[in-house]
């Protein structure tokens, strides 16, 4: 006969080895909780996630920054409201969406004396969107246009300067749409003469049938890697909604790709930086802004490896070659065709993304 | 005598201690979840109120409604061809490739498991580009003049999807075979039935179980996956879960990113009922 012992006992073995495991995940979330104090965490796009862009910060002030990459607001607010207070410092968001994140009561107002306003291009200061009750919450640190991209060697450039081509016979099948519903819309909103900021319900049939024109033309509807992919890889000659994003940091690989504001216009595409109320880590955070909208940052960020975009600090240090690549000197004219993203309330952003379903389900 | 002998409380317990894990990983992990889920598909985007508009918005809208076809299409195409490839596959490598030699031929047939499914996705797109492998040894041999639109098609959708499922229904069905006993082809054949009769009325239904479980293994990994064609299907329709994740990019709409979410989930299970009472899978 076999006896078993208290300490045999399967039950009480498994008991002591739980009491051992939640010993050790305690004490290895505390250690990653101390460790989460000293860091910087920022929720990102993929253009901060670049090192040359994180390291010289890094190294200067003896922080290391957590980043966590999302795509889409609704998605990054969605991790925020997931997160305990206090988790995230930083938050780079659309413009536009600085407004949503602020009634949630995420932002802290930015202190205007102690970042470079004064140097940013005027256009992109975007008060109407970073300015809420008085109080600053974003600030611009780089944007860009949803415009034409094309290959210049495969179409007629002359073409690129007017938006009815892209609906024309002639570039039939050549042609790739960028999937973000808001400034395609935009752009189909110039492209029938209407002004993006004062569209209503009542636009949304003609602009359907714009976009529809435009599916009718295209090859494929792909998000950020598939269409400038397709554009990179000679799949297609023109990308709808591309623009400097899409060719610039391709230019030394393909320098045939380029990008046209067309004579109707182009969608100003710009993105903010935020600070959350709740950060533990203020200074930090300031810090890594100030950084970010130093002439230094600005020329890190505008060059990411991810994507290229223009910087919105006109004293950005970039080179002569990056500056005409970005075609910084054109600036003041393509700001003055511009017109800003699409900014539509609740109601009818959610027509909108139903009627940009359509359209993708369209044969 | 066992300890569980001595002590019969010990003895029911140890099979709840054993079993408790997987429950718990199963409550906290999918039944927690899923009630979350199911509350959340139930609750206004704005607001927060109680609704079903989260469900009627998909039997309302024909372009929800149009994602939930497309899915079922590509679906059922990519589950036929991939047991019409997997199975002859299985065959051969159980019944004509030498014993010693199966191990490694099975480890061959399964080597495209080993890449990364994402990399396998964008190789194909490089395959089947306008300048890819496909269309330039069509248009340098002189078979046809203009490249094929082969990429961001439901053709390419489909391509993607059963080069991966091929090898999982090789392997279901390969051990079905190899489970079946000899003894009965020999009956067959004592019986005066031929080699095509043999494997139409006896090995065949014998192996149906195992083709089943690969087939609705096939139905859920495919009609849940994002990104094949999300990579290769060039948005020119949507599946259901292209239509979810849509739901979340900018407006982080949840709730009915949820409430298709569980449409989907509804839909496989009718899958699931389906193959389980007519071919009872839950004896194979």
């Amino acid at each position: 006969m076999s006896v078993t012992s208290a300490s045999g006992n399967p039950l009480s073995v498994l008991k002591r080895h739980l009491h051992a495991a939640c010993a050790a995940t305690a004490l290895l979330l505390g250690a990653g909780s101390v460790a989460e104090a000293a860091d910087l965490n920022a929720l990102i796009w993929c253009d901060h996630s670049d090192p040359a862009l994180l390291q010289p910060f890094e190294e200067a002030n003896n922080v290391k920054v957590n980043v966590k990459e999302f795509e889409g607001t609704g998605a990054g607010l969605a991790i925020v409201e997931q997160s305990q207070p206090g988790d995230w410092d930083v938050m780079v968001i659309d413009s536009i969406d600085v407004p949503r994140g602020v009634e949630k009561g995420l932002f802290e107002p930015l202190p205007e004396d102690k970042l470079p306003f004064a140097d940013l291009f005027a256009q992109v200061k975007m008060d109407g969107s970073t300015v809420v009750g008085g109080k600053r919450y974003g600030i611009t640190e780089k944007f860009g246009y949803n415009t034409i991209g094309f290959n210049k060697t495969k179409v007629d450039p002359a073409d690129m300067q007017s938006l009815a081509s892209l609906t024309s016979d002639k570039y039939k099948g050549k042609v790739a749409i960028y999937d973000y519903y808001l400034p395609v819309i935009g752009m189909a909103a110039l492209a029938i003469g209407k002004k993006t900021a004062d569209l209503t319900e009542a636009d949304l049939p003609a602009l359907k049938a714009e976009l529809l024109k435009m599916k009718a033309n295209a090859k494929l509807v792909g998000e950020v890697t598939a269409s400038q992919t397709a554009l990179a890889t000679g799949e297609v000659d023109i990308l709808v909604g591309g623009g400097e994003w899409v060719t610039a940091g391709l230019a030394k690989e393909n320098p045939a790709l380029d990008f046209s504001i067309p004579k109707e216009g182009a969608v100003l595409w710009s993105q903010s930086l935020a600070m959350f109320k709740d950060s533990k880590n203020k200074d930090m955070a300031l810090k890594f802004i100030q950084y970010i909208m130093s002439p230094e940052g600005q020329a890190r960020l505008a060059t990411s490896s991810c994507y290229w975009g223009m910087p919105s600090n006109t004293k950005a240090a970039l080179t002569d070659d990056q500056k005409k690549v970005l075609r910084f000197d054109e600036q003041p004219g393509f700001l003055a065709r511009a017109q800003a993203y699409p900014a539509p309330n609740a109601d009818l952003d959610k027509k909108m993304q139903d009627m940009w379903t359509e359209m993708l389900q369209a044969k | 005598m066992s300890a569980s002998a001595n002590n019969p409380q010990a003895g029911r317990a140890l099979p709840w201690a054993l079993v408790t894990p997987a429950l718990g990983w199963t409550l906290l992990f999918f039944v927690l979840p899923f009630i979350a889920m199911g509350f959340s598909s139930l609750t206004a985007h704005e607001g927060g109120g109680f609704t079903l508009g989260n469900y009627s918005q998909f039997f309302t809208n024909p372009s929800y409604w149009q994602a939930m076809v497309n899915s079922l299409q590509v679906t059922a195409i990519v589950t036929v061809v991939s047991v019409l490839l997997a199975y002859p596959f299985a065959w051969i490598l159980a019944e004509q490739v030498p014993e010693r030699w199966q191990r490694l031929a099975l480890m061959l047939a399964v080597l495209p498991f080993w890449t990364s499914y994402v990399v396998r996705s964008y190789s194909w797109l490089l395959v089947m580009a306008q300048n890819g492998v496909i269309n330039r040894a069509l248009t340098g041999s002189g078979l046809i003049a203009e490249p094929l639109q082969l990429a961001n098609t439901r053709l390419a959708t489909v391509t993607g999807f059963v080069h991966f499922f091929v090898m999982l229904l090789t392997l279901t069905i390969f051990a079905n075979l190899k489970q079946l006993s000899p003894s009965y082809r020999k009956a067959a054949a004592d019986l005066g039935a031929g080699p095509v009769r043999t494997f139409l009325h006896v090995v065949l239904p014998l192996t149906l179980p195992g083709i089943m479980v690969g087939a609705f293994l096939t139905f859920v990994l495919c009609i849940g996956d994002y990104i094949t064609p999300q990579i290769l299907g060039g948005n020119n329709e949507l599946l259901m879960p292209q239509l979810v994740m849509m739901q979340i990019g900018r407006r982080g709409d949840f709730p009915l990113a949820s409430a298709l979410s569980i449409i989907l989930m509804a839909v496989v299970t009718i899958a699931y009922l389906a193959c389980a009472r007519w071919l009872k899978i839950e004896r194979a």
